[in-house]
């Protein structure tokens, strides 16, 4: 599988945070040939294991985060239409007239309805709507769509990835399917080379709501780096160019408290030697990524952050260049290759930065 | 259905070609007379074995609401403006369909991480939405589309619920499909007119010069049209149900309907046990307006099936509200040909 139908098999299924079961099978059977061994632990994140080289136990964690933003099942109206609520971040403006899942004991489409254009005054336009004055409709009446839904049932915004001009690509969840696809095309390239570490490559579960998985997955392996893939800000037009990284030119890789500097350093001069594009991103505190929970797991892990470049994040046309993911994964798998225990003289040079 | 092949053909008002051409082929074999007017209206006449007192005209319109490329920025980004009357909220984060090559874009967002507090309060504005095709620059995306291209949502047909359909411009290619069916039907004994009209959604434009050739003295508009049944209206503000059969128009923005005419088709409903429900909105409109004021006039009736989200990326029907309103349709076709007078008149 290249990475092209990894990344398109990845975001055509759904799992909403919570509801990462969902993509268990789907993902162990992707990865399953290149690994030595894989962990489902009781959060519901998947641990693929790699042994390396070592003898002296170095290990190295990367994080991509498999959940998604989604909706959730509030009330079930007399005429069958369904009120819901967001799970995660979700921009109200982004899901009017979006066709959806409901996953109940059966999975069911629907609609969020919008009101027909001959019915509005024009003022009515310029007002937002609130996911309070939205609905879902399924086509069931509520006799008959209580058989399968509940209060509570996940929802996702649905859509099929789409192949664009320039290998690029847009769909829902490429936050952060992308990042299991760095973590995938990664993967194989480590099974082509030695690599000293150990190498424990983590799907995480709810990075969207509370960076739960990233924190208890860190906790158990506890490794002596973190490094979370996730995605950043693409430009567009409406985007400052100071916040944003430009999309095909590579990762970008964080700066700020929340990574290592002396990583940091490592990895830029990895991405020199091998003449591999990347950008710089800036971030002064927590990154709002799995790498925040990471480095503050026992009593401290050193952590790097890489993002894909990403345009229109938590849509649901959420649109990447399959170049930046290669660039990324050919990145970390030269810097995984020959990194070894950390010296301790590295936490000095940290103190003083 | 064939309800599927036509609501998945593109037909964007100016643009009906693709549609046309899909009807043209299906109609065809079943057509004693059938032509294309110069401003691409398909016009079919059908003799029967019986000749009618009334000419009858049935009409659909083949355009559907979407957008039009207005420029391309040096960045490769596609401008737009909208075709016919759409909500501008309903285009932000969905996916479409741009000109004869069929080149897949998306319709973007700022993300909310980036919003300012109340930004979200607002709807963007037309002027800043764009189309990403994944093009780098200008000529790269010129290369693959150019200014003019019209530009349809992407949205596959689905059948799904209590017995109903998903998908885009079901508003008209429904009414496409069911006239389709009369034409192919070899039950009916009269003679009548079809016309599948361009542009109704910018303005019923292909309307007028097509009942002009034709001259009928009676009318009759397949339509879809508006629905909504949000929980919190009190009914006289629902304007049609879905599933609770043909809609019986009675007034709107461009027409009153015929009295007498929309007496016969109630009449015939309760006659032969087929659901029916009226219109209960003065909002919108369709070809009925031009039709009944060209030449000197003819007599008009409007049925229609509820489309519940209608001018939306997804609108959704129901089957039996179809397979009623064909039912309805064949009933009417004897008396409205015949002429005769409605027992209440």
């Amino acid at each position: 599988m290249d990475i092209r139908e990894a990344l398109m098999t990845l975001t055509n299924s759904y799992g909403v945070s919570g509801q990462e079961y969902n993509l268990h099978e789907m993902i162990i059977n992707i990865f399953k040939d290149y690994v030595d061994s894989t962990e489902i632990d009781s959060l519901g994140n998947i641990i693929f294991f790699k042994k390396g080289t070592n003898d002296d136990g170095f290990k190295i964690m990367l994080a991509a985060h498999m959940d998604e933003i989604g909706l959730m099942v509030t009330k079930i109206e007399d005429n069958g239409f369904l009120r819901f609520a967001e799970v995660g971040g979700i921009d109200p403006r982004t899901v009017v007239g979006q066709e959806v899942l409901v996953h109940g004991s059966k999975v069911i489409p629907g609609v969020i309805g919008t009101k027909p254009p001959h019915m509005i005054e024009k003022e009515e336009q310029e007002k937002s709507l609130k996911l309070k004055d939205m609905i879902i409709d399924t086509g069931y009446s509520r006799e008959n769509l209580i058989k399968y839904v509940h209060i509570g049932d996940f929802i996702s915004i649905k859509r099929e990835s789409m192949l664009l001009s320039n290998d690029r690509m847009a769909g829902k969840s490429m936050d952060d399917r992308v990042g299991v696809a760095v973590l995938y095309d990664l993967v194989k390239r480590l099974n082509s080379i030695k690599h000293y570490p150990d190498v424990y490559m983590v799907c995480t579960v709810q990075e969207e709501v509370t960076m739960s998985g990233a924190r208890t997955s860190a906790y158990s392996i506890n490794p002596d780096i973190g490094i979370a893939i996730d995605v950043g800000f693409g430009y567009t037009p409406e985007l400052k160019k100071s916040e944003t990284l430009i999309l095909g030119k590579g990762p970008g890789i964080t700066l700020g408290g929340n990574i290592d500097n002396t990583l940091r350093k490592q990895l830029i001069e990895v991405a020199k030697e091998y003449n591999i594009p990347y950008q710089h991103s800036i971030e002064p505190g927590p990154t709002g990524t799995d790498g925040s929970a990471i480095q503050i797991t026992k009593e401290g892990i050193p952590t790097l952050v890489i993002s894909v470049p990403l345009r229109y994040m938590h849509t649901s046309v959420e649109l990447v260049d399959l170049k930046d993911i290669r660039f990324t994964s050919i990145l970390l798998s030269n810097f995984i290759k020959n990194t070894k225990k950390i010296n301790y003289s590295f936490v000095e040079e940290n103190l003083c930065y | 259905m064939l309800l599927e092949i036509l609501t998945q053909a593109n037909g964007v008002s100016g643009n009906e070609k693709e549609v046309r051409d899909i009807i043209f082929k299906e109609v065809k074999q079943y057509a004693d007379e059938i032509k294309i007017d110069k401003i691409g209206n398909l016009i079919v006449h059908k003799k029967g074995i019986k000749e009618s007192k009334n000419k009858v005209l049935f009409a659909a319109h083949m355009d559907e609401v979407g957008l039009i490329v207005t420029d391309i920025d040096e960045l490769g980004f596609v401008k737009f403006t909208t075709v016919g009357g759409i909500d501008k909220r309903v285009l932000v984060s969905k996916t479409v369909i741009i000109g004869k090559n069929k080149v897949p874009g998306v319709i973007g967002a700022k993300p909310i991480h980036l919003q300012k507090n109340n930004e979200r309060d607002n709807t963007i504005p037309l002027e800043n939405l764009y189309i990403d095709i994944g093009a780098d620059n200008k000529s790269e995306a010129e290369q693959l589309i150019e200014i003019g291209d019209y530009i349809a949502f992407n949205t596959k047909y689905e059948e799904f619920g209590d017995g109903n359909i998903k998908a885009k411009a079901l508003d008209d290619r429904v009414g496409c499909s069911i006239l389709i069916d009369l034409i192919k039907d070899e039950n009916i004994e009269y003679d009548f007119y079809a016309v599948f009209t361009v542009m109704e959604e910018v303005g019923l434009v292909g309307a007028g010069p097509a009942a002009y050739s034709i001259n009928p003295d009676i009318s009759v508009i397949l339509e879809g049209t508006v629905c909504y049944e949000m929980p919190e209206l009190d009914s006289h503000l629902v304007p049609t149900k879905l599933g609770h059969g043909p809609v019986i128009s009675l007034v709107d923005r461009h027409s009153l309907y015929d009295y007498e005419l929309r007496e016969i088709a109630v009449n015939t409903a309760m006659k032969n046990n087929i659901p029916y429900q009226y219109r209960k909105t003065s909002s919108g409109g369709n070809d009925a307006g031009e039709i009944q004021v060209s030449r000197s006039g003819s007599k008009t009736l409007a049925i229609s099936l509820a489309t519940r989200y209608i001018h939306s990326t997804s609108s959704i029907i129901n089957k039996d509200d179809y397979y009623n309103t064909v039912l309805l349709i064949k009933h009417l076709v004897p008396i409205l040909c015949e002429g005769e007078k409605n027992d209440r008149f």
